[in-house]
């Protein structure tokens, strides 16, 4: 029913194969195995055949969406802690959940530069 | 156009030079939190849960970092933009706790602007030279780490995290590592005279990327590196050259350079890779959806322009128009402090020819012995004022002058209270006067025949005689007068 | 005494403070409810002493004569708002154990009302479900069930916790956050009722985002009347927030009339798909009947780029979230996983892989996907300005009406597991929520009709920008209308 209508044909066009899942995830900083990504293969593809139908729209002098709902961009006076939920001088907060706090840094594995 | 070249085995190489300067913007605040800014705090106690990328924390921008950067842009001549927009660049790094840089990349805040360097026959700048200015736009700064402290571990520093920077990313148009250098050198002086950066390169106010690149003249652009983060002027000049000699040998040796980020080795001079472009990030801009496109307002705009403060290039026009020479005019607009200092001392009624040798000389050669910065100068502006006045209506000479500053700088007093309790008023008495100089020459009949016989130059023997004779407090004019009628 | 739980907000609210009862006894009341539903799993965490607390507060405030709008009124709280001092996980477990040292504005807002908490309440992971299947805590089980089964129904999502919680009386009402249907989908699923406010009347601040641009919390209640109050209670202008609005809140509670004369109720005719759910069309057209019961004038209205919303959405939203998710790097709070000589970037990756779920990461894969370099113009761009078209159609319609009517979701509740097979099926569950977000604007869902299987359908009302009045109306003349007074029988 709806599907019908709103799903692409599922045919063989694969926008990107496996290497490109794994340059993906790689960029996404998420580690994936062979069979994880194999999986995802199939469903990006989907995704990305059905999102595809956008391109059919004549969007000629269109220009994209920057504010939803007409507003202006406020900027704030240059004072320091003025609200303490946006200031700093809260280290134990800031470090409390931190999984490797240490001396008053976080830590992480180290890095060679 | 630059002369300067590098000797291959196969000819000569014009270098490419293209600079993208972090300036740290002067503000209490972040930019885009109320986090302090002060160098030198505590590991993460100018942290804000917004710095710390806590979940549901959102971006609000501090004001004055957006004046700023329109008052810099202004100050290098540039197009301002009425809108504006704030991009994410995203990528993983300790340093960066939201996993984006929030940046301009498709609307920045300042476009195409130019910035004067001046001609320096020393270090081969033939003629003055205007370098492009691409653009000017505000972004974050990323926090720090630490890699010494522990065996295993890394430790990360947010206090940076989220300071303003500004980036000017220069047109490729420098061709030599001294245009580079003062290129930097008057970025830096228009900043501290905008009030935009303090310019404070050691404690990181100011780093350069630096692209260069090498061709031989007439070719197309050759491929460039960027060397990240230098940070002094020195280096920044060393990086250069290294990395010029570097791409020619590697040219030269049949190789081609890669397109490449490096890092600079102060301890050596050299620079090596980072990482290849293999691994280049792809960063993937887009606007960052927390933030709505900034729309400056005229009224902001003007006021912007209002609170210009006069700048490098026009205060060193008005002093030549006022008969400064160029080499003082130089000197004293080099720094926006010893240029506000002598605004003060004209202000408080010197005269501008005979203050601007003092300052450049006296004053500059005293605090140079002191090890003393003109903003904290032992003698005020109005104090200054007070001496060169009393050398101007000719109460005392100007070798007097220079005992009295002296004393002016061991006891802090006045100089018309010195020139008072020391009897250094100057003496114009003409009788007193003819008299020494009748004993000067009777003293040296000699000299006063080979004067006669045209050789003239013993004038000056005969006025410091005179001068000497009245223990320095001869007026000279009235002692030159004088002596011209008894020499015939 | 009557079962303090079938109270709405406003029947909680007057009763205290005519002394019926004790802001103590109602929270007791639904903390005991929420004890004994542990099979609907509708809660991360429970909260009961905060309830007490808040609840002894009220009922000292009435004897002090300072009663707040809320005092005595216990809510669940979606556990995508950072509560400080209780763990905020947007059920991933990447969060878990995540105590926030701050409290969001939309839930400090409620608290400064008089509201007490109930607890924390379940939902897709990082609110990237339809059916809070993604959940890393297990899915929330609708109280609903089909006549004669006792299949396990979702409550929809993203805010199932809240529309379960609702429908089951945890709790008299919840908040909820809504993306692209995740309020009003859940509220149709459970014949509750739930409003998106425009794009920036609530504040986003201690909101664990998903998609920014359409990021909306709102109120879930049992009556338009309960969303009116609530929502007056969470809107309102964060300067910490740069999208919110610098707008009054209105007294929507005090100005609610099912009174539509003179309003004009436009019917899309883009909607009206072919091989809609035959129950869905039918409860439409009884809608519409309604509504010019209420005295509105009927108009067909055109959205001809209505098609496009869902790709357009499913580009926007991803994009948004594989940037917004990047924080949870196991750096400064949440799971780390560090496997034996790992570098940071190892880190990175290990971390993200263990802790987010597969919808999570589907979501951020393809967000990372459209903006990487090459497909950037050709998706986002692309996709930003189809959600300009969508914005403008709207705007034209809304010269022509003042409300638009169509159904919440395409179907009733469908079992757990119905449709996670195929990410696609389970998206085409927003088809009617997501337009509306896309273009910011007010929405609604109330309940108005039953299946023959015994499941609530929703209508959906969409308005004007800055309108939620208009909508509360709409709301309002439909519930006033439909008579939809059923409850799931209790099985928990
Ligand atoms: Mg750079
Ligand atoms: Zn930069």
């Amino acid at each position: 029913m709806l599907a019908a209508l709103y799903l692409p044909q599922r045919q063989d066009k694969m926008a990107i194969d496996q290497a490109t899942v794994k340059k993906i995830a790689s960029l996404s900083r998420i580690a994936i195995s062979d069979d994880e990504a194999t999986a995802m293969e199939g469903e990006l593809n989907n995704i990305l055949n059905w999102v595809e139908q956008l391109s059919e729209v004549d969007v000629t002098g269109v220009e994209p969406m920057t504010a939803v709902i007409p507003n202006v961009l406020r900027l704030r006076d240059d004072v320091v802690n003025a609200d303490p939920l946006i200031g700093g001088n809260r280290r134990d907060d800031i470090l409390a959940n931190a999984p490797a706090a240490q001396h008053g840094f976080f830590g992480v594995p180290k890095v060679i530069e | 156009m630059s002369d300067y070249r590098i000797k291959g085995e196969t000819g000569e190489w014009e270098v490419v030079i293209g600079l993208e300067v972090h300036a740290q913007v002067t503000s209490n605040a972040k930019l885009f939190s109320g986090a302090a800014t002060a160098f030198g705090a505590e590991p993460n106690t100018q942290v804000s849960l917004v710095d710390a990328a806590m979940p549901g924390m959102l971006p609000t921008p501090n004001m004055e970092c957006i004046r700023q950067a329109v008052r810099t842009g202004m100050a290098i001549n540039a197009q301002i933009n009425k809108y504006s927009r704030f991009d994410r660049k995203n990528y993983f790094y300790a340093d960066l706790p939201q996993g984006y840089q929030i940046s301009q990349l498709y609307h920045p805040i300042v476009g195409e602007g130019t910035l004067e360097i001046e001609a320096d026959e020393k270090a081969g700048i033939a003629a003055n030279k205007v370098i492009g200015v691409e653009r000017i736009h505000v972004e974050q700064d990323a926090g720090k780490l630490m890699h010494d402290q522990h065996p295993t571990m890394s430790y990360v520093d947010l206090n940076r995290s989220g300071v303003a920077l500004m980036e000017i990313v220069s047109r490729p148009d420098m061709a030599s590592p001294a245009e580079a250098g003062a290129y930097l050198r008057k970025l830096r002086a228009i900043l501290r005279y905008v009030g935009s950066c303090d310019g404070n390169m050691e404690e990181g106010s100011m780093r350069a990327d630096v692209n260069v690149s090498v061709r031989k003249a007439g070719d197309p652009l050759g491929t460039r590196t960027e060397t990240k983060n230098v940070n002094s002027v020195r280096f920044v000049m060393q990086a250069i050259e290294h990395e010029a000699h570097r791409q020619v040998e590697v040219l030269e040796a049949g190789g081609k350079v890669d397109q490449e980020t490096r890092l600079f080795n102060p301890d050596t001079g050299t620079t090596r890779t980072m990482r290849s472009k293999e691994d280049a990030h792809d960063y993937r801009y887009f606007p960052d959806p927390d933030l709505l496109p900034l729309n400056l307002s005229d009224e902001f705009v003007a006021a912007c322009r209002d609170s210009l403060p006069e700048l490098p290039d026009a205060k060193r026009d008005r002093y030549l128009g006022l008969g400064i020479s160029a080499y003082n005019a130089a000197v004293l607009t080099a720094e926006v402090e010893s240029a506000r200092w002598f605004d003060a001392l004209l202000d408080a009624g010197a005269k501008p020819v005979a203050a601007a040798n003092w300052v450049a000389s006296e004053l500059f050669g005293a605090l140079n012995r002191l090890g003393r910065d003109i903003s904290d100068s032992p003698v005020s502006p109005a104090e200054a004022a007070e001496l060169l006045g009393l050398v101007a209506d000719g109460t005392i000479s100007g070798s007097i002058a220079k005992q009295v500053f002296e004393i002016m700088l061991e006891t802090g007093d006045g100089a018309a209270k010195i020139v008072d309790e020391k009897g250094l008023k100057q003496n114009s008495d003409t009788g007193a006067i003819e008299a020494e100089i009748a004993k000067v020459l009777a003293a040296n009949a000699d000299k006063v025949e080979q004067y006669k016989g045209g050789k003239e130059a013993l004038f000056g023997f005969f006025v410091g005689q005179t001068m000497k004779a009245m223990q320095g407090k001869a007026n000279p004019q009235v002692v030159n007068e004088l002596l011209k009628k008894a020499l015939g | 005494m009557t079962d303090l739980t079938n109270l709405t907000v406003a029947g909680i609210r007057d009763g205290h403070r005519a002394g019926e009862f004790t802001a103590v006894e109602v929270a007791e009341a639904f903390n005991a409810n929420v004890a004994n539903a542990k099979a609907l799993n509708a809660f991360i965490v429970e909260t009961p002493e905060l309830a007490l607390a808040a609840a002894r507060q009220a009922d000292a405030d009435r004897a002090a004569g300072t009663l707040k709008p809320l005092s005595g009124v216990p809510l669940g709280m979606k556990d995508l708002f950072a509560t400080k001092g209780v763990q905020t996980t947007a059920a991933s477990k990447i969060l878990e154990g995540f105590v926030p040292p701050y409290e969001s504005s939309v839930s400090q807002k409620l608290w400064d009302a008089g509201a007490g908490m109930l607890g924390k309440l379940n939902l897709d992971q990082f609110a990237m479900g339809s059916s809070n299947e993604t959940s890393a805590f297990g899915n929330v089980i609708s109280p609903w069930r089909r006549t004669g089964s006792d299949t396990a129904l979702a409550p929809g999502g993203s805010s199932g916790g809240s529309s379960a919680a609702i429908a089951a009386r945890l709790c008299p009402a919840a908040t909820g956050t809504d993306t692209g249907g995740s309020i009003r989908q859940p509220a149709a699923f459970t014949g509750i009722s739930g409003i998106k406010p425009t794009y920036g009347r609530c504040s986003r601040w201690g909101i664990v985002a998903f998609a920014s641009s359409l990021d909306q919390a709102g109120p879930m209640a049992q009556d338009v009347r309960d969303c009116a109050i609530l929502l007056e209670n969470m809107a309102g202008f964060d300067a910490k927030d740069g999208t919110s609005l610098d707008l009054p809140v209105p007294n929507w509670e005090a100005a609610l009339s099912g009174d539509l004369k003179g309003k004009k109720v436009g019917i899309p005719k883009e909607y009206r798909i072919e091989g809609i759910d035959a129950e869905v069309d039918a409860m439409w057209e009884a809608g519409v009947a309604m509504l010019k019961d209420a005295g509105a004038e009927v108009v067909s209205i055109s959205l001809p780029h209505t098609k496009y919303a869902l790709g357009a959405y499913y580009i926007i939203a991803p994009a948004e979230a594989s940037s917004n998710l990047a924080r949870y790097d196991g750096v400064r709070y949440g799971l780390r996983d560090l496997p034996e000589g790992a570098g940071l970037q190892d880190m990175y990756a290990a971390t993200r892989a263990a802790g987010f779920g597969p919808e999570v990461k589907r979501r951020i894969m393809i967000g990372t996907y459209v903006l990487s370099a090459g497909f950037y113009d050709a998706y986002y761009t692309q996709a930003q300005k189809v959600r300009t078209l969508i914005s403008q159609d709207f705007m034209k319609a809304f010269e022509q009406c003042d409300v638009i009517l169509t159904p919440t979701a395409p179907s009733a509740a469908f079992g757990l597991g119905e449709k996670n097979t195929d990410p696609l099926e389970m998206y085409l569950n927003d088809v009617f929520s997501v337009p509306a977000s896309l273009a910011g604007l007010p929405a609604m869902s109330v309940p108005a009709a039953i299946t023959k299987e015994g499941l609530p359908l929703g209508l959906h009302i969409i308005g004007k920008p800055f309108d939620e009045q208009g909508v509360l109306n709409a709301g309002l003349a439909i519930e006033q209308r439909a008579g939809f007074t059923a409850k799931p029988a209790k099985w928990w």
